[in-house]
């Protein structure tokens, strides 16, 4: 496939590493955003390519690992009413709350179904009319726009049997929060390139300076994150500080205006709770007062939630780049994609899962395509 | 979840900004995708695309900086190895 192969070639990676190499002189550390990178990395065996003063911790940026246990029961108690079909992307359904999973619920007989696009939630409600359609909107900036599109068409075309469950989540917060941690290790983000093709990248410009650590802007393949790392590093040695753009054919930087004023339309910034990491403040987005009778929250009520449950799970620590998944002692014994004990585990772009897909044979050796 | 996939605009249809469409050809597969976040875009562009949305047209000279770049280091930092 054409602007992704090309950035698969194993030479050109090891020339990238090679260079990486030949300008570190320090030990540095540096956080891969999005969980993307984080499964591109273990997959091409990228870290062990780099020379091993270099840390790589892998962050947050897995959507369906941080969306609060809360909004799984909701979904879980909004998709078993007989007359609703709960529509998601399919990353979400094993995610656990404290009562199963909405695969669970969709065995005792609830409608739930994966869909690849908001946009299919809204046609099955434009063709099932006698059913109240619940979209279960989660995600980061890149998702937004999209999700946001759904509520948009629905109030637009008055389909009134569609709603969405919102629980959206925004980078830039958590990154600030991370930096702001007493225990943080953190020298240079690598920022999560497609959030920045809609974000662009002007709101990290404050957070490089404030706290002194570099941001590049990054891609998704191997020579992208390999070129990433390498300007991140090149910055640390030189002592600078600024947002750089290695992701360039898709990313400007004032980001993708129309996306942006699709989001505005349609959602508002809100406190939110990630899963294992806690409140942050303006890190979430709900529907606008506007948007009031597409929200699937108003439509169905206030659900009651039990506890989060208390397990031997370290997903938390792993979410915030404070431990890897083979330092938790369940990984790969108790805990697999099979039966997972956490969530990042469960979605395929949590940490866990892709330790263990890729590593769990070979331990921490390279592997790949690269 | 944040994954996009390149892919080139076969045909644009639509007349409306919100519901203009594209089929977009990934490597063979053809899908319909929702063009209102990319109103430039025009058949023959590479647009990246999320959930059913194209979010960016892909800028062919910025592509190949990545390539450029490398061969640059490798001539400031040393002469590249020989593999
Ligand atoms: S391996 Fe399983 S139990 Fe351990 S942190 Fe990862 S998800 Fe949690």
């Amino acid at each position: 496939m054409q602007f992704r192969d090309e950035y698969r070639d194993g030479p050109q990676a090891r020339r990238f590493a090679d260079a990486i190499a030949r300008i570190t002189t320090r030990p540095w550390t540096l956080m891969e955003v999005c969980g993307g990178q984080t499964h591109a990395i273990v997959r091409f065996g990228i870290d062990a390519l780099l020379p091993p003063q270099i840390d790589l911790v892998h962050g947050p940026g897995c959507p369906v690992c941080v969306t609060p246990v809360e909004y799984i029961d909701k979904a879980i108690e909004i998709a078993e009413r007989p007359e609703v079909i709960l529509c998601s992307f399919g990353d979400m359904l094993r995610v656990p709350g404290t009562r199963g999973d909405l695969l669970a619920a969709k065995s005792r007989g609830a409608d739930v179904r994966i869909v690849y696009s908001p946009l299919d939630a809204i046609q099955l409600a434009r063709v099932e009319p006698a059913r109240q359609i619940v979209f279960f909107a989660v995600g980061f900036e890149t998702t937004a726009p999209a999700n946001a599109m759904a509520a948009y068409q629905a109030r637009r075309e008055g389909i009134g049997n569609f709603s969405v469950l919102v629980s959206h989540v925004l980078v830039p917060p958590a990154m600030r929060s991370l930096l702001d941690e007493p225990t943080n290790r953190i020298q240079g983000f690598l920022a999560a390139g497609h959030v920045c093709t809609i974000m662009g990248y002007e709101e990290y410009e404050p957070i490089a300076l404030l706290h002194r650590v570099p941001i590049v802007v990054t891609g998704f393949e191997p020579l992208d994150i390999l070129e990433g790392i390498y300007l991140c590093i090149r910055q640390l040695e030189e002592g600078r500080a600024v947002v750089e753009n290695q992701y360039s054919r898709s990313v400007r930087r004032e980001g993708n205006r129309a996306a942006q004023a699709m989001m505005q339309e349609v959602f508002r910034v809100i406190p939110r709770r990630w899963r294992g990491i806690g409140d942050i403040a303006d890190s979430g987005l709900a529907l606008a007062a506007a948007y009031a009778g597409q929200d699937a929250e108003c439509r169905f009520g206030s659900v009651h939630t039990g506890d989060d449950r208390r397990s031997a799970c370290i997903s938390g620590l792993v979410l915030r780049g404070e431990c890897k998944p083979p330092d938790c002692p369940a990984f790969g014994i108790r805990c697999t994609p099979e039966r997972p004990l956490g969530v990042t585990m469960v979605s395929s772009e949590g940490a866990c899962a892709a330790y263990y897909r890729y590593r769990r044979l070979r331990g921490t050796a390279a592997g790949g395509a690269v | 979840m944040c994954l996009a996939v390149p892919g080139r605009i076969l045909s644009v249809s639509g007349d409306d900004p919100i519901t203009r469409v594209g089929r977009v050809d990934f490597g063979g597969i053809v899908k319909e995708i929702n063009l209102a976040f990319v109103p430039d875009a025009r058949v023959d562009d590479h647009v990246l695309v999320h959930v059913g949305f194209a979010i960016a047209v892909i800028n062919r000279i910025e592509a190949a900086r990545v390539f450029a770049h490398l061969r640059e280091i490798d001539e400031l930092t040393h002469s590249p190895p020989e593999d």
